[in-house]
């Protein structure tokens, strides 16, 4: 192995050298290794509940980036997907798909860092699969993760249980991974360097749903598209209102500098490490300061509320106290030109 | 913050109440007309008030000849196009650069990337989509300077550079009623200088006042505004502090003016204004694109149905045009207001019902 710095259309041809990469770089990235199952498919022990089911591919460029790469993105974005359901993840699996000529030290990094995220996030990555495509066909890495978990009893995240007079709530601040990334691949440098929320939010999830059960009526990562895209969805699905205060939104300064070079709205921008609740009004105060007790939750805010409505809408009240409707975004924000 | 917003919507409304009938502020910026939808500020302002969004977004005056040409330039295997992101999606009549799906299309944020991008590919000669007015003018003549100083030879701009004030006149000349005042550019006028805008003011008899692009400097600036029409008067004001003085800034016009010069060109919406567009001097000729591939103009076409041009000279809103919302949205924009964010009809449609 030590003579192949780079991946080789064999590393995925099903022969020697595939078993060498998967026996010697890959398997032992994940702990001891004791968990990862090297038959076609993987078996888990599932207590007595509901099985939920996910899966997700990740594409980043670059494949590093502060505060986070694409192997991280590629645990949390599944763990994420389960915990916001109020699942409890059980088990990963790992694909790959590799660009031939890729720096073997690249992959052993983003191994490395799929490792410890799956372990700091008690999740076993049970089974995988290792594909190479040729150069130019792929760019670098791309990684699929699929997850399984297990339903906490008192977890029913879905639309049709937002009523108005709920609360919204979200842990922390908006817009992050997204201008981050945007940055880094345009070449912007700030004093305060932009660094990505990634991060898997199942404690976050779990606290919640442990303490207030029912209270909690829906929960979303607000990834792709946003908070505008994920409450567009809400307001839509639920045939409810959702009116933001642009005031409470909590916002980097240097994120806020940069989107507005750029032209962005932070709205619409990524988040990897964000959750987006809607609880009963009830308990929104004490699900804020129970998530500010957290690290990922320090800049947890209310940051709107839920009315009746016959025409559904997502509408944000300005800073400077004006009105406007915050719609679900086109989904490729372009820099402009001044 | 919030006490001179109420001080600023009170003075409006109450300047608006002595004037009896509509009044009609255009802003001339783009960055102005996002900034307005994005603060709710229509939500804030009287019924008979009301804000036209005029030229000033840069992709949305680049005539569709120009666009044309870039396309063109683009399906040569020898070229690469390096653009500012919103031009990717401006529709000409082949498609759009986006649509072209071209590896040689390279979004870049500053004119010294494209001149990297030259630098680095020294067998493809590099296109710069230079577009946008008195603000984005000085970087391309910086970096034809640079270009011309380190003789990189595969570097040229294609120039679509336009300026502000001929087209304020130009839209008042057209004997436009509907235009009461300007809001005018933040950015613009500190390289402008407010006395600029002089011509508008004593010829035309409109009040323009400067403003920056927070949600207070507008109210401020709309507020100014109000009171001189109450007033009956027409000065030239600013509420953009010390950014902006009369003259503006010397070194940088030094610099548009070394390398550039005014020609008559093709507005979108706007026809051909005269001496309101701005092409590389003689002597950097082989710097310009239109020459250096021997490119004349592609004639003018509008998309059938577009009003953009109606909606450019404030004499239309953008809902009130055929295809806005049906034919024409962000996702399938027709015209170029509907393309960069900071064009009337996408501000409209992104924050509007």
């Amino acid at each position: 192995m030590e003579d192949n710095k780079k991946i080789m259309m064999a590393h995925g041809g099903g022969g020697r050298l595939m078993g060498e990469l998967i026996q010697k770089t890959i398997v032992p990235k994940f702990g001891d290794g004791q968990s990862v199952q090297l038959n076609d498919s993987a078996t888990v022990d599932v207590p007595a509940g509901k099985l939920c089911f996910t899966t997700d591919s990740f594409v980043v460029k670059p494949l590093f980036f502060n505060g986070g790469d694409i192997g991280k993105l590629a645990v949390a974005g599944t763990v994420n997907d389960l915990a916001v359901a109020g699942a409890k993840p059980l088990a990963l699996s790992l694909s790959l798909i590799l660009e031939e000529g890729l720096e073997l030290d690249v992959l052993e990094q983003v191994l490395e860092s799929i490792g410890n995220t799956a372990k700091a996030a008690n999740v076993n990555i049970v089974t995988g699969d290792t594909k190479v495509v040729e150069t130019g066909s792929a760019d670098g890495i791309y990684i699929n993760t699929s997850g399984v978990g297990v339903l906490a009893d008192h977890a029913v995240s879905s639309f049709d249980r937002i009523k108005p007079g709920d609360c919204v709530l979200v842990n922390g601040n908006i817009g992050d991974h997204g201008m981050t990334i945007m940055s880094q691949r345009e070449g912007l440098k700030f004093d305060t360097p932009l660094k990505s929320d990634c991060a898997c939010l199942h404690e976050l999830t779990e606290m919640l749903y442990a303490e207030f059960g029912d209270r909690v009526k829906f929960m979303r990562d607000p990834t792709r598209g946003g908070l505008a895209a994920t409450l567009n969805e809400v307001a839509q699905s639920a045939g409810v209102n959702v009116e933001l205060t642009e005031t409470s939104l909590p916002i980097n300064k240097t994120v806020q500098t940069a989107a507005d070079m750029l032209g962005f709205d932070l709205l619409n921008i990524a988040n990897e490490g964000k959750v987006l609740a809607v609880v009963s009004a009830d308990v929104a105060n004490k699900a804020i300061e129970l998530w500010k007790s957290h690290p990922l939750g320090q800049n947890a805010a209310m940051i709107g509320t839920v009315s009746e409505t016959d025409s559904p809408l997502v509408e944000l009240v300005t800073k400077i106290g004006g009105r406007r409707i915050v719609q679900t975004p086109y989904g490729r924000e372009l820099p402009r030109i001044c | 913050m919030l006490e001179r917003i109420e001080q600023a919507r009170k003075a409006i409304h109450a300047a608006c109440e002595k004037v009896s009938r509509p009044i009609q502020v255009m802003e001339v910026c783009g960055t102005h007309t996002v900034s307005i939808f994005r603060h709710g500020i229509r939500s804030l302002l009287p019924q008979h008030l009301k804000l036209l969004s005029g030229p000033g977004c840069p992709v949305c005056v680049t005539d569709q000849g120009y666009i044309d040409v870039v396309l063109e330039l683009a399906q040569r295997d020898d070229t690469i196009i390096a653009t500012y992101g919103d031009m990717i999606r401006v529709p000409g009549k082949g498609g759009s650069l986006e649509s072209l799906h071209r590896s040689n299309i390279k979004v870049v944020l500053s004119t010294d990337d494209g001149l990297a991008l030259a630098k680095k590919h020294p067998d493809k000669i590099v296109v710069f989509v230079a577009v946008g007015f008195e603000t984005t003018t000085p970087p391309s003549a910086v970096v034809v300077a640079d270009a011309a100083r380190e003789g990189v030879e595969n570097f040229c701009i294609l120039s679509g550079h336009k300026l502000v004030v001929p087209a304020m006149k130009a839209l008042l000349g057209a004997k436009n009623d509907k235009i009461d005042a300007f809001l005018s550019p933040g950015h613009v006028s500190v390289i402008l200088g407010s006395d600029a805008y002089k011509p508008v003011v004593e010829e035309f008899k409109r009040p323009c006042v400067v403003a920056g692009f927070e949600g207070v400097q507008i109210m401020e600036g709309l507020a100014r505004i109000c009171e001189q029409l109450a007033d009956g008067r027409a000065e030239i004001d600013s509420v953009y502090g010390a950014a902006v003085t009369p003259e503006g800034n010397k070194v940088a016009w030094k610099i548009i003016t070394d390398m550039f010069e005014p020609c008559d060109g093709a507005w979108r919406g706007l026809g051909v204004i005269p001496g309101a567009t701005m092409k590389l001097k003689d002597e950097y000729k082989q710097f310009d694109a239109m020459h250096r591939f021997g490119i004349k103009e592609v004639p003018t076409e509008e998309p059938a149905g577009c009003q953009c041009g109606q909606i450019l000279c404030g004499l239309m809103d953008p809902p009130q045009c055929g295809l806005f919302g049906k034919k024409c949205t962000p996702d399938t924009p027709v015209g170029p207001c509907m393309v960069s964010t900071e064009g009337a009809c996408s501000a409209w449609y992104k924050y509007s019902s």
